[in-house]
């Protein structure tokens, strides 16, 4: 009987997870630009507006857990997913400069940061989409059972 | 009960961070440009940087400014009361950061103004008619020929001065200062070799009066 106690306990802390990390993505990318004054490229604005949401829409889900939070979560994730990737790829060269989208204004390819000649801002952004979408299929695999 | 104190716990911990780290920050960003007010003096002001304000004054206000930006024009008869306020005590120092497109050309003529003697009433003449040339950010080179007669310069000789080597090194140097100083928006203010941390007029007004 104390099962589906169990498994609905891990569910909430994969949610929770994801929420402290959007929220990490969120303070981050505010601190960069607010404190640390870098200003965003296009491409960021792009992905804060599928992350900065996902803050609210899994703290809302948390209390009662709610199940229906990937129906309204996935949409955002997938979309900032595809922006992160997308803008990675311009980073590395893997597209060519020149379809990029924001030729005006700052460059989506500039090296703000470069920690350990690894995580630039871009990465920071990819690693965060990446994470919440492994915690959410965990989660979504978690409630299906 | 224990979820919500999960919550608010990591939502704690993380504004504290947020705060902390940006209180750390600009503190470490002061001390370093404080450091380097001392070590290195030349990086606020260097031999080509036009100063306004008497001899004997011993207040210096770093200016970092881009021609096209359009705080830069609202902050410099700013500055000028403030210097009118205290006469004799304040030297204004103006740099470049031409962060704008296209900006390092008007930069340019405003340094080949200076061999015209026509430095101030160039700037001015730019300032006046910004909002016309400077639209939406991206500064439109073409029209500004037509507004420097009034600023008394000879367009024709302005010309083959904006080539001059010296021009061109002394705004990459001016670039440089900046990026080591970390200026990253324009206007940058610096009195004494104290940044201006907050932005505004009265914070600015401030830190200079904190320095007379």
């Amino acid at each position: 009987m104390s099962m589906p106690n169990q498994s609905s306990t891990l569910a909430w802390n994969l949610l929770f997870l994801c929420w402290l990390v959007a929220t990490v993505a969120m303070l981050g990318s505010l601190f960069f630009s607010e404190v640390m004054m870098f200003p965003p490229c296009i491409m960021c604005w792009y992905q804060r507006i599928c992350m900065y949401p996902l803050v609210i829409i899994f703290l809302v889900a948390l209390f009662p857990l709610d199940k229906n939070v990937l129906k309204y979560a996935q949409p955002f994730v997938y979309i900032g997913l595809f922006f992160a990737i997308y803008q990675n790829l311009l980073y590395y060269k893997i597209l060519p400069e020149s379809v990029q989208p924001c030729s005006q204004g700052v460059s989506c390819t500039s090296d703000y940061i470069n920690w350990f000649g690894f995580f630039t801002i871009q990465m920071l952004s990819l690693i965060a989409f990446s994470l919440i979408l492994i915690l959410l299929t965990l989660f979504k695999r978690n409630i299906s059972k | 009960m224990k979820k919500q104190t999960l919550i608010i716990a990591s939502l704690f911990i993380l504004v504290f961070a947020y705060f902390g780290g940006s209180y750390l920050y600009k503190n470490q960003y002061a001390k370093s440009v404080d450091f380097m007010a001392k070590e290195n003096t030349a990086l606020f002001v260097r031999p080509h940087s036009p100063v306004y304000g008497e001899e004997s004054a011993t207040t210096y206000i770093i200016d970092f400014f881009d021609p096209a930006c359009e705080t830069c024009k609202a902050f410099h008869p700013f500055v000028e009361s403030i210097m009118e306020k205290h006469p004799g005590k304040i030297k204004l120092v103006l740099r470049y950061a031409p962060f704008h497109t296209d900006s390092y050309y008007v930069v340019q003529m405003l340094e080949a103004a200076k061999l015209q003697d026509k430095y101030d009433q160039t700037l001015k003449v730019l300032f006046k008619y910004q909002g016309q040339w400077a639209s939406h950010h991206s500064p439109n080179i073409a029209l500004i020929w037509g507004y420097l007669p009034e600023a008394g310069i000879d367009v024709e000789k302005l010309k083959d001065d904006m080539k001059r080597p010296e021009i061109d090194a002394a705004i990459k140097q001016d670039i440089a200062d900046a990026k080591t100083l970390g200026v990253t928006k324009t206007p940058q203010f610096f009195v004494n070799g104290k940044p201006l941390v907050k932005f505004g007029y009265k914070e600015l007004e401030e830190l200079i009066e904190s320095e007379l």
